[in-house]
């Protein structure tokens, strides 16, 4: 043990895979090696030459088969002998030539890909029969402008429509016959309905007609529908694959793997959802906690900040509880995992975020909550255009077109394309912002916040203290007490080396350097003992607060570091654009009043809470709901995770927690906060623009409902003014591309 | 009208060709990474050997 202690202390990657976890499957070649295929994220591609670099990396690596980037997924795809390289060469290769890489926690997401594939096959056949169809129709129409096309030729054209789009609209449209009968079976209309009624329809009464040999075939008319209605459902699709394989990408960079300790003493890397309790896990200095446990060896601090938001770190001796998802600072620990106990602070954390979710109820998209009104409303005019038709003393079949012309003519291709193509364009935009929406309806949701409650440690602040008065340090004493912090991860440390590098000084570490694993660091001169530590560990008077260090020189001098968590740089910034755009702005912090209020008033936020625990926060968010408020929460800690799922919409910067990042709606990428008003003046355009399309879309009902009734359109000039319809408000939409925004409540 | 006979094939045969070509490309994963082909097209050096099979596995 004592030997897997020393060896964590050299570092992370000291401890060797003996067994890697093989997430994929590896295929066993009968006379060669073991191939495994991996897949890996890789964060900073962005051009050719990326490209050349990371599949040069790897190719060079012996025992790599063959590795192929993806530009648009920023992912690379290897196949490499297993006995060869372990995943942890293949990403240390990579991080060698400059490139982050992390290994994919969950295997691609194979099954959205397939079902992009599909949609887009599907599409291509409707497109396909759509435009032979029509070739034949066209040919058909201008025979009866000329009137000299004989019955049988007419006849023969109509049978080849038959052939090319029976099968074609067998294929193409069953992803909405599916989701028609399971609505139907539910006791639900949904708008599938009147897509399937109307194109079912539409065919079976133009094959009827084709035996006939009567003039009224509409084969086209039911095929162009179904080409539109599957670009709308393409892109609805491609977006949300897109944005959860680039969650998955940044869910990749954060710690999967603990170190396992056997009782041989063995160190093994499994990846850490397989551990289980009873297992040891070692955590080496500066490595993230992978489990909940008890202390079992060795004493460290502790930075509980993701956890809890507070940012001053805590001691963690043998008996200690410890958490997932804090950070081990000081000293190598072995930890016992044990199960989440029932009353822990994490139990207490998830118990929160059932009660939040299911609180919060299943927010209506507003394409689903228009369809509620028109689907019915369709079969209604349908219906009464059928009915109206047979009482008038027409026979069934001029009934019948008219009802189909009826049903085409309010086909929902507003809802069906429009509303994705606003999406597509809306997320697209805010990618290239850093900005990943994760939840498909968050955008809808986002639209309509006017509150916005910010988390304090990590989120309105960077998470990295600094000294918050350098002035008072005389450079003397700075130059010393970084020579001594530059031996310790400690992040007041690095505040001080940090600090002392802006001054210009150069740091040279202090040999022999002691960590005092809940005290601080002290050397020992032929002058006597230098101490950097806490303010009892040092001497000095217990009046100074808990973010504050002291050093102690030879001579028993003592001199205070007084530090805080900084501010973003562009959070006050952020916070005046959001109160100038008529946002009510909030903070709610788990750490010290003290420090909420400074960062509160730093940040010119005037509503401020501090102490608050997880379920505090929750409450504060139920008064502002019930106050009729909007919520948007942005928060970064595992205690922020019951908020994020309580609030109307939430975000995350993308150094939160795991399960934050999982719970919120998007996630924004660097180091600026100005995602959050991106977002928000993104979402109301969004929004806006949703609303002009749904006027389109009815302004153009209007016109041709009533005509479609009085029999006066065809069901094929039913589709070319469908066809028109979406075109503009696709065209509508893509404008949001490159829309000047205001950032408006 | 006896040529209809072969241009209604014809017109048929292409378009399905057209297909054709679509769904192969499709399945060849051709539309999987579109930024990157766009680049590898400028690429100079010739492709490495590519001694797996090219469709990486799920």
């Amino acid at each position: 043990m004592a030997e897997a202690l020393k060896r964590a202390d050299a570092g992370s990657h000291a401890a060797k895979p003996v067994a890697p976890d093989v997430s994929s499957p590896a295929a066993i070649n009968d006379n060669g090696p073991v191939i495994e295929h991996v897949t890996l994220a890789v964060s900073d591609m962005h051009c050719g030459a990326c490209i050349q670099s990371v599949e040069g990396t790897l190719a060079k690596l012996p025992g790599v088969v063959s590795a192929r980037a993806n530009l648009a997924a920023r992912r690379v795809s290897i196949a490499h002998e297993i006995d060869k390289l372990s995943i942890e060469d293949l990403v240390g290769a990579l991080t060698k030539a400059g490139h982050e890489a992390a290994e994919l926690s969950a295997t691609p997401d194979a099954e959205a890909a397939a079902r992009d594939g599909d949609l887009l096959k599907r599409l291509g056949v409707a497109g396909f029969a759509a435009m032979n169809v029509m070739l034949l129709s066209v040919s058909v129409w201008a025979g009866a402008a000329s009137g000299d096309m004989e019955d049988s030729i007419q006849s023969m054209f109509h049978w080849l429509s038959a052939l090319i789009a029976l099968p074609a609209i067998a294929y193409s449209g069953q992803p909405f016959f599916k989701s028609a009968a399971g609505a139907l079976r539910g006791g639900r209309l949904n708008m599938d309905v009147p897509i399937s009624l109307g194109v079912l329809l539409a065919t079976a009464m133009s094959l009827f007609q084709t035996m006939r040999g009567s003039h009224q075939v509409y084969f086209d008319a039911a095929i162009t529908l179904l080409a539109f209605l599957l670009i709308g459902r393409l892109l609805d699709q491609q977006m949300r694959t897109k944005a959860a394989g680039a969650a998955a990408n940044l869910l990749g960079f954060r710690a999967y793997f603990a170190s396992c300790v056997h009782d041989d003493g063995r160190v093994e890397r499994i990846a850490a959802k397989n551990l289980k309790p009873g297992m040891r896990v070692l955590t080496a200095t500066g490595e993230r906690i992978a489990a909940d446990g008890v202390v079992s060896e060795g004493t460290s601090d502790i930075d509980d900040s993701l956890l809890t938001g507070e940012t001053a770190t805590k001691t963690a001796t043998p008996g200690t509880r410890v958490y997932a998802g804090t950070l081990n600072l000081t000293g190598p620990l072995v930890i016992e995992a044990t199960a989440t106990e029932e009353g822990s602070l994490i139990a207490e954390i998830s118990r929160l975020m059932d009660a939040a979710e299911q609180n919060r109820g299943r927010y209506m998209r507003l394409a689903d909550r228009a369809a509620r009104i028109y689907a019915p409303a369709v079969h209604v005019l349908g219906l009464s255009t059928f009915a109206g038709w047979l009482l008038a003393g027409y026979g069934w079949e001029p009934a019948l077109t008219a009802a189909i012309a009826v049903l085409i003519i309010t086909c929902p291709c507003a809802l069906a394309l429009a509303v994705p193509a606003v999406q597509v364009a809306a997320s697209s935009r805010l990618f290239a912002r850093g900005i990943i929406l994760k939840a498909a309806d968050g955008l809808e949701r986002m639209s309509e916040v006017d509150t916005v409650v910010f988390d304090k440690t990590g989120t309105l602040t960077t998470g990295e203290p600094r000294l918050s008065d350098p002035t008072a340090i005389p450079d003397d004493v700075l130059a010393r007490a970084a020579s001594l912090a530059s031996a310790s991860r400690h992040p007041y440390s690095r505040a001080i080396v940090a600090e002392a590098i802006t001054r210009g000084q150069s740091v040279e570490p202090a040999g022999n350097v002691r960590e005092v694993p809940g005290c601080g660091l002290s050397v020992t001169t032929a002058q006597g003992e230098e101490r950097l530590g806490s303010a009892d560990w040092c001497g000095a008077s217990a009046n100074a607060s808990t973010s504050s260090i002291c050093y102690r020189d030879a001579q028993g001098r003592v001199t205070a570091f007084a530090l805080h968590d900084s501010l973003r740089e562009d959070a006050a910034a952020v916070v005046s654009r959001l109160i100038a755009g008529g946002f009510a702005v909030e903070l709610l912090s788990g750490d010290r009043p003290q420090a909420v209020a400074e960062a509160a008033r730093a940040a010119g936020i005037a509503a401020w809470r501090g102490g608050q625990r997880p379920d505090q926060k929750i409450e504060r968010l139920e008064e502002l709901k019930a106050a009729g408020r909007r919520v948007l929460m942005i928060g970064d800690g595992i205690n922020d995770a019951p908020a994020l799922a309580a609030a109307h919409a939430s975000m995350s910067p993308a150094s939160a927690a795991d399960i934050s990042q999982t719970t919120s709606d998007a996630i924004m990428q660097g180091k600026m906060l100005s995602g959050v008003t991106d977002a928000l003046a993104v979402a109301k355009a969004a929004h806006k623009m949703a609303l002009q399309n749904f006027g389109i879309a009815i302004a153009y009902n209007v016109i041709f409902v009533p005509l479609a009734m009085a029999g006066l359109v065809t069901p094929l000039i039913a589709a070319v003014a469908m066809s028109v319809s979406s075109i503009t408000v696709t065209a509508n939409a893509v404008r949001l591309k490159a829309m000047r925004l205001e950032l408006k409540a | 009208m006896t040529s209809l006979a072969w241009l209604i094939p014809a017109a048929l045969l292409l378009g399905g060709l057209g297909l054709a070509a679509f769904l192969w490309s499709l399945n060849a994963r051709q539309y999987d990474d579109l930024e990157g082909a766009a680049w590898r097209a400028l690429d100079d050096e010739p492709p490495p050997p590519q001694t797996a099979p090219r469709k990486p596995q799920g």
